[in-house]
C-alpha cells in the first residue's frame, strides 16, 4: 500500500518551493522537512500553543492544524522572512532582542509572525492591545512580561 | 573592552539566530536529510500483565524498517535502566525497561518501538501492534498508595520505596512542653515542566569509524552519553553526545537516559541510518515525568512570639511508578523545609510511595515549593493562632546576617552538611514589605471593602540550595586569530549561557565580547561535566570558566612578557592586546601571543612565520619550555565543598470575585538574592519566567488521573498552562546581593526562584482574602467556591 503523493507548489517567503507531499502532510511538518524551514516549531500538534503560527496571506494560520495541499493558493510567510532585505533583524525580531523577549527561542517564531500581522492591523497598540496580541501563544520560559513590551517596541521601531 | 561587563545588561549572543528561525532544536537535526524516525507504542494501562505481543501485521506496512519489543533487547539493554542516584534508604528502588518487560506500570510506560521512513508511517505501524493485557488494579494517589490494597510492584510491601528521617535535636520533647501547639495537614497536586520543546533524540553511527552520534533536547550531555555508551557495550570514546538548541527543560530533561535515548543509538547502530525521535506533545504529559504531589502532616510547638520550638514534619511523596532519579525530590523537600528559620528542634520523616502513574522526577524547584508551602502554611498558621502580623512571626525566627556560616546539622541532598553560606534574612524582609506596601495595606483592604471589594496580601520566604557539586569545568582557547573559544560541558536550555559566560571571558581576558564564542554540552569538546540543573550553571560552570580564562591569562602574560621584555606586573590586556601599563607603544595582541605560544616547523600564513624555527627561541632550550605546553589554552575545574544557599521573598496582592471566586493579581513583588548578578537582564528574565510558572502551579495546573490511572488532562488544552491573561502584567523586583564566599565570583544560583514559593505565597494571601484555612494546592476558582460553601 503506498502513499499517494501530489505535487504541489508552495509559495513560501516569495519564493515557489515544488514538492511532493501525501495528503495528510501537514503544513508545519512540510515546512520543516521537506523544505528544510525549521524555524516553524511544532509544540502540541493540536493549536493551543502556537509555536508553529506563520502567515497565510498575512493571516496567522496554525501551520499544525493545515495540510500542505491546503496551501497552495496563499502566500505563506515564516519566520524565516521576517527579516530586513539587507539581511538585518526586521522590527519585531529586533524588538525581541532589545527587550529579552525570548529565552529558549522554541515559541519565538510564533509569537514573531503573530506579532506582525497583529501590527498590521493595530499599528499603535495600547499595553492592554499588546497583551491581547499575544494572547493565543504560549510561552513557558519568559512569564510574558517582556513579550508584551517587545510588542510596544516592535510598533516604535516599524 | 576596558568596560566591565559583569553586572551589565549585555543583549545575549543566543537571541540573532534564534530569531531567524536559525536554531537548530534536535528534531532539525536531520531535516533535508534521508533519516529514519520512531514512534512509540505505549501501554494504554495503568498497570498491567504483558501476555503476548504481535508485531506481525506490522511488517507489512510499507516503510517500515525495524520493529522492536523487549524481546530484540540484548545483554545490558534487557536490564532495567539505571537507577542514577542510589541512597541507603532507597530500599526499594524500582526502574523500568526501555521496553516493558512482563509488565507495564503506567499508562504511557513505553511498549514497543518502531522505526520507520516518516513518522507517519511510524504512527501508522504502531497502530497495527497487537498487545494482549491483563489489566491489574491500578494505584492511583497518595491515599491508595499508602492504603496498600493493591501493589505497584508485588515485591515492595506497602508501596514504599523508601523511608527516611532526619532530626536536630529532639522536637518530640520541644513540642511536648512548648506553650503553644499546632497541627496541620497539607495538600499539594502533580505539575509537570512542560517545556514547549518535548524530548527529542537523534542519531548517526559511522560504521567506517565504528563511532555514535547522538543528539539529545538534554539537561546532561555526559550523562546521557555515559549511559549510552554502557548499555549499548560502546567504549565512551566511541560516543559523542551533543546538546542541540533545546526548547526548555525545567527539570525534566536531567532524567535520563530515557528509553528513546537508548532506542534511537541502538536503531541508527543496527540499520546504519540516521534515526530521529521527537515525542508529541500527548507522550510528554504521558511518557515524562511529573512533579510536586504530597501530603504533609506537620506538628509545630512555639511560644508567645511564635518562636519555633519543636518542628516535627511527616510527608508522603508520590514518586509514581518508578525510581530513576532515586530521592533527590523529597531530600530536598525534607531540608530546605527550614528556609530561612532557625527551629530549636527539627524532626523530619518522609515515605516516597509508588503509584501507578508517570515518573516524578525534579522540576524548577525540585521539592522546595513543597517544603516552603509546609513551613510558611506554618508560619502563618502561627501567626493567625498568635493574633499577629504574619511577618513579625517570620522575624523572630530568621537566621540572623551574623550567624553564617549557619549549620542546619542535617544532610542537604548533595550529601554534605546542610550548611547556609551567606544571606541578610531581615533586611530582605524590610525590602519586601516596603515593594509590596505590607504596612498600608490594611487601609488598602478598608478602600476596596469599600467598594465590594475582597483583596488579600500574602507573603512568602525561601532558601534555596544552588550550585550544587559535583564539578563543572571549563577550556578556554585563544587562537591566533585573537578569537577565544570557550567550552563548557554542561548544557544550556535558553537561559543565555553563552552570554554571560561570555560575559566573564571577557573581562577577565580583556578581550572584545564579540571575540569570545561559547560551545556548552557537546561531549566533543568537554568530555567531563555533570549538567543543567540545581540552578547550578552560572555557578559551577561560571567558575570554572572564569577560573580557566585566568590559566589563560596567566600564560598571555608570560610569553607577552617574554616578548616585550617587560614584568608580567607591568603588563595590562585590553580590547584583546597586551600592552606595558604607561608605555603604549610596546604591545603584542593576543593573536600573536598565540602564535608564539606554538613553537612551529610549518608557517602557515604571515603571522605564523613569526613561531617557526629560525624566527623564534633560544637555540640552547627546548621550544616548549619544561611544564609548558604548547598553545594559548587554560583548562580548570571548580568544585565547591559544597552548595551556595541563595535566598528571597516574594508578596503578592490578590483580589478574589465575591460571587465568582475568580483570583486576580494586582500586585506581584519578588526580593531576590542571588549573590552578584552577572547579567541582571537575564536573572530578571529567569523570575518573570519563574513566577509564570509559579502562578500556573498555585492556582491553573493540575494532572487529573482517573481511578484507573488515566490521565484526563494530556493536552495542552486541558493542562491549564499560563497564557499572558494569567501573569501579572507587572513584577515588581529588588535585588539584595550577598556574596557568597564560597566562589570566585561570589554568585549564587537564579534559575529557580521564581517558581519556589508560589504556592505558599498564594495560599497565604487567599486564606488573607477569605478568612478561610487554605490546606490544598493547587487552588482554582471552582475549588474557592466549594471552599466557601462548606464554610457557610
Amino acid at each position: 500500500m503506498s502513499e499517494e503523493l501530489h505535487e504541489i507548489t508552495l509559495r513560501v517567503n516569495g519564493h515557489d518551493h515544488a514538492v511532493a507531499v501525501p495528503a495528510r502532510r501537514l503544513l508545519s511538518d512540510a515546512l520543516r522537512l521537506d523544505l528544510g524551514l525549521t524555524g516553524t516549531h511544532v509544540g502540541c500538534e493540536h493549536g493551543v500553543c502556537g509555536a508553529c503560527t506563520v502567515l497565510l496571506d498575512g493571516a496567522p494560520t496554525r501551520a499544525c492544524l493545515m495540510f500542505a495541499v491546503s496551501a497552495v493558493e496563499a502566500e505563506i510567510t515564516t519566520v524565516e522572512g521576517l527579516s530586513q532585505p539587507d539581511g538585518s533583524l526586521g522590527p519585531v525580531q529586533q524588538a525581541f532582542k532589545d527587550c529579552h523577549g525570548l529565552q529558549c527561542g522554541f515559541c519565538t517564531p510564533g509569537f514573531l509572525t503573530t506579532i506582525t500581522a497583529g501590527l498590521e492591523e493595530n499599528p499603535h497598540p495600547t499595553r492592554d492591545e499588546a497583551r491581547e496580541m499575544v494572547g493565543g501563544n504560549l510561552c513557558r520560559c519568559t512569564g510574558y512580561q517582556n513579550i508584551v513590551a517587545a510588542v510596544l517596541k516592535a510598533a516604535e521601531l516599524r | 573592552m576596558t568596560t566591565k561587563l559583569f553586572g551589565t545588561k549585555v543583549p545575549r549572543v543566543e537571541d540573532d539566530r534564534l530569531l531567524r528561525g536559525q536554531g537548530r532544536y534536535v528534531g532539525d537535526v536531520f531535516s533535508g536529510q534521508d533519516a529514519l524516525h520512531a514512534a512509540v507504542l505505549r501501554s494504554p494501562h495503568a498497570h498491567a500483565r504483558i501476555l503476548d505481543i504481535d508485531v506481525e501485521p506490522v511488517l507489512d506496512v510499507e516503510g517500515v524498517v525495524a520493529v522492536y519489543t523487549y524481546d530484540d533487547l540484548e545483554d545490558a539493554m534487557g536490564e532495567p535502566l539505571p537507577l542514577l542516584i542510589p541512597h541507603p534508604t532507597l530500599t526499594h528502588g524500582r526502574t523500568q525497561y526501555a521496553l516493558a518487560k512482563d509488565e507495564v506500570n503506567y499508562a504511557g510506560e513505553a511498549v514497543a518501538f518502531v522505526v520507520a521512513t516518516d513518522r507517519y508511517v511510524a504512527e501508522d505501524a504502531v497502530a497495527r501492534i497487537r498487545v494482549r493485557y491483563e489489566p491489574l488494579p491500578a494505584v492511583v494517589g497518595i491515599a491508595a498508595s499508602r492504603a496498600a490494597e493493591h501493589l505497584v510492584h508485588d515485591d515492595v510491601p506497602g508501596n514504599v520505596g523508601a523511608r527516611m528521617e532526619q532530626h536536630n535535636g529532639d522536637a518530640p520533647a520541644e513540642i511536648a512542653k512548648a506553650p503553644h501547639t499546632l497541627t496541620l495537614d497539607l495538600d499539594v497536586e502533580r505539575s509537570a515542566c512542560t517545556p514547549l520543546e518535548g524530548r527529542g533524540v537523534a542519531a548517526r553511527w559511522d560504521p567506517d569509524q565504528q563511532r555514535l552520534q547522538v543528539w539529545s533536547s538534554t539537561q546532561t550531555a555526559t550523562g546521557v552519553r555515559a549511559a549510552v555508551a554502557a548499555k549499548l557495550g560502546l567504549d565512551l570514546r566511541a560516543v559523542d553526545v551533543i546538546t542541540p538548541d533545546v526548547g526548555g527543560g525545567f527539570g525534566v530533561k536531567i532524567n535520563h537516559p530515557w528509553p528513546e535515548e537508548l532506542l534511537v543509538p541502538l536503531a541508527a547502530m543496527r540499520l546504519g541510518r540516521p534515526v530521529s525521535y521527537v515525542e508529541d506533545r500527548r507522550e510528554h504529559f504521558v511518557a515524562s515525568a511529573h512533579e510536586r504531589a504530597q501530603v504533609q502532616h506537620i506538628e509545630v510547638g512555639f511560644d508567645d512570639e511564635g518562636r519555633l520550638l519543636g518542628l516535627d514534619v511527616m510527608f508522603w511523596h508520590d514518586h509514581g511508578a518508578y525510581t530513576p532519579y532515586g530521592l533527590i525530590v523529597p531530600i530536598i523537600t525534607s531540608t530546605q523545609l527550614l528556609g530561612p528559620y532557625k527551629p530549636r528542634a527539627y524532626r523530619v520523616v518522609f515515605e516516597s510511595i509508588y503509584t501507578n502513574t508517570v515518573i516524578v522526577t525534579p522540576y524548577r524547584g525540585a521539592g522546595r515549593p513543597q517544603g516552603v508551602y509546609a513551613m510558611e502554611r506554618t508560619m502563618d498558621a502561627i501567626a493567625a493562632y498568635l493574633g499577629k502580623d504574619r511577618t513579625e512571626v517570620r522575624a523572630v525566627n530568621f537566621i540572623q546576617p551574623d550567624e553564617f556560616p549557619y549549620e542546619h546539622g542535617l544532610v542537604f541532598q548533595d550529601g554534605r552538611p546542610l550548611t547556609y553560606d551567606s544571606g541578610d534574612y531581615p533586611a530582605s524582609l524590610e525590602k519586601i514589605k516596603q515593594l509590596v506596601g505590607w504596612d498600608e495595606f490594611p487601609q488598602y483592604r478598608k478602600e476596596m471593602a469599600a467598594q465590594g471589594r475582597r483583596v488579600g496580601i500574602g507573603l512568602a520566604c525561601y532558601v534555596e540550595g544552588t550550585g550544587v557539586g559535583p564539578y563543572e569545568g571549563a577550556h578556554v582557547h585563544i587562537e591566533t586569530s585573537g578569537k577565544v573559544k570557550v567550552a563548557t560541558g554542561l548544557t544550556s536550555q535558553g537561559q543565555g549561557h553563552q552570554t554571560v559566560f561570555a560575559q566573564l571571558v571577557a573581562d577577565e581576558l580583556g578581550v572584545r565580547f564579540e571575540d569570545v564564542e561559547v560551545v556548552t554540552g557537546d561531549t566533543r569538546r568537554m568530555p567531563y561535566a555533570v549538567g543543567t540543573f540545581a540552578s547550578r550553571a552560572a555557578v559551577m560552570s561560571g567558575s570554572a570558566i572564569h577560573l580557566a580564562a585566568k590559566r589563560a591569562k596567566e600564560k598571555a602574560l608570560r610569553i607577552a612578557a617574554e616578548a616585550l621584555e617587560a614584568d608580567v606586573d607591568d603588563l595590562e590586556i585590553t580590547d584583546g592586546v597586551v600592552s606595558v601599563k604607561g608605555a603604549p607603544g610596546a604591545s603584542i595582541s593576543l593573536g600573536t601571543v598565540a602564535v608564539l605560544s606554538n613553537p612551529l616547523r610549518y608557517a602557515f600564513d604571515e603571522a605564523s612565520k613569526s613561531a617557526t624555527q629560525f624566527a623564534v627561541g633560544d637555540p640552547d632550550k627546548p621550544p616548549v619550555a619544561p611544564g609548558e605546553e604548547p598553545g594559548l589554552e587554560g583548562k580548570d575545574f571548580y568544585s565547591p565543598e559544597r552548595s551556595t544557599f541563595a535566598s528571597g521573598m516574594h508578596a503578592v496582592i490578590v483580589e478574589t470575585d465575591p460571587d465568582t471566586a475568580e483570583i486576580t493579581i494586582l500586585k506581584y513583588a519578588v526580593v531576590h538574592d542571588c549573590g552578584h548578578l552577572i547579567n541582571p537582564m537575564i536573572v530578571e528574565g529567569q523570575i518573570h519566567g519563574g513566577v509564570a510558572q509559579g502562578v500556573g502551579g498555585a492556582l491553573y495546573e493540575r494532572m487529573v488521573y482517573d481511578e484507573n490511572g488515566q490521565l484526563q488532562n494530556a493536552s495542552f488544552m486541558d493542562f491549564l498552562m499560563p497564557y499572558v491573561s494569567e501573569v501579572p502584567e507587572t513584577i515588581d523586583i529588588d535585588h539584595l546581593e550577598t556574596p557568597s564566599p564560597l566562589n570566585p565570583l561570589g554568585i549564587k544560583g537564579a534559575g529557580e526562584a521564581g517558581v519556589i514559593p508560589s504556592a505558599a505565597l498564594f495560599a497565604s494571601a487567599i486564606e488573607d482574602a477569605e478568612g478561610i484555612e487554605i490546606t490544598a494546592m493547587p487552588i482554582s476558582p471552582s475549588d474557592l467556591f466549594t471552599l466557601r460553601e462548606e464554610h457557610r
